[in-house]
């Protein structure tokens, strides 16, 4: 339930609405890259590419 | 752990993982207070009414811009200064969500400004600064973009940045310097802030809601930028041992062709 916003209502949901939007996509974007990064490394490494570092960084 | 720890970014990673869950519970706890004391609690403003209400978001959004180019430039330092293995990660992650809060700035800014000023836009030095912080992140992510090369790119992204920093004393004290139609600071300021309790407590508990946020993106995109640099990586090196085995293969068949042609000879003799 929204309070009374007078008589410019349209401009404080507009500027709530954007706001939503672009943090929304930006949250989005962020994680469906995160996933993507995530199963490309996997395949890479399924397929025994791995770094020099991996066997240093699974003793540290 | 001390800090330059954190420079490993297997480290980072594993840090990270633990961190996140504590930021994501910080950031909506802090978004759902701030968000029920602005559209809830605060009073109406006695001139401007309802429409004070987008100050609760279009102020953080215009800190946090200035936020995230101050972090992408203390970034920019740590990669060319102290050659940070994380510099460059930060700073790239940074730059994207500073310009999404960059232009949320604006659009608020300019939303707010036709019912209050009568215009959506006008030319004065804080809106026109606010709008070379957009254009240079714009251009900042362009850079990343057009260099493949990471190092390289983070390099040349980072004389930018601190070239660039400049705009931001411009931004904070534009209101100062010059005659803007948007008002001065009225927080931030030597003899304290210039708003009753009512409306500062919503303010500022908004302006931890997104500073947190902001953590908590900066930290996730500087996982999938990790992870983008180990793929490049791993990518160069599978090309390369493709490489050494497309060579050997041609050593072999030129050294089997050799033996072919110098048999012959040999027989006959």
């Amino acid at each position: 339930m929204l309070p009374d916003l007078g008589n410019h209502a349209g401009f404080i949901i507009a500027s709530y609405a954007v706001s939503l939007v672009v943090i929304g996509g930006v949250i989005g974007w962020i994680v469906t890259d995160y996933t993507r990064q995530k199963s490309t490394l996997a395949e890479l490494e399924a397929r025994g590419i791995r770094r020099r570092s991996a066997n240093t960084d699974a003793k540290s | 752990m001390a800090i330059i720890d954190l420079a490993n970014p297997t480290r980072f990673l594993r840090l990270s993982d633990r961190l996140l869950p504590w930021l994501i519970g910080a950031t909506v706890l802090t978004m759902a207070a701030g968000l029920y004391l602005s559209l809830f609690v605060s009073p109406d403003d006695y001139q401007q009414g309802a429409t004070v209400k987008i100050m609760y978001i279009h102020v953080p959004f215009a800190w946090l811009a200035m936020f995230s180019y101050t972090v992408m430039a203390i970034a920019a330092l740590g990669t060319l200064v102290w050659k940070h293995p994380l510099a460059d990660v930060s700073a790239r992650a940074a730059a994207p969500i500073g310009a999404a809060f960059t232009f949320l700035c604006l659009v608020t800014g300019s939303l707010w400004g036709k019912p209050m000023w009568g215009t959506w836009w006008v030319w004065d030095a804080r809106l026109t600064s606010v709008l070379v912080l957009f254009i240079m992140y714009l251009g900042i992510i362009a850079l990343w973009r057009t260099i493949e090369e990471p190092i390289r790119a983070g390099k040349a992204v980072a004389v930018l940045t601190l070239v660039g920093y400049i705009n931001i004393p411009i931004i904070k004290f534009s209101v100062d310097w010059w005659n803007t139609l948007h008002q001065p600071a009225s927080v931030m300021r030597m003899d304290g802030p210039a708003m009753p309790p009512s409306m500062l407590t919503p303010l500022m508990t908004m302006a931890v809601a997104f500073t947190f946020l902001f953590v908590t993106l900066h930290v996730m995109a500087m996982r999938s930028e990790i992870l983008r640099r180990r793929i490049r990586t791993l990518r160069q090196r599978e090309a390369a041992g493709a490489a050494s085995v497309a060579t050997a293969t041609q050593d072999l068949k030129s050294a089997a062709s050799t033996a072919s042609e110098t048999e012959p000879a040999e027989v006959q003799s």
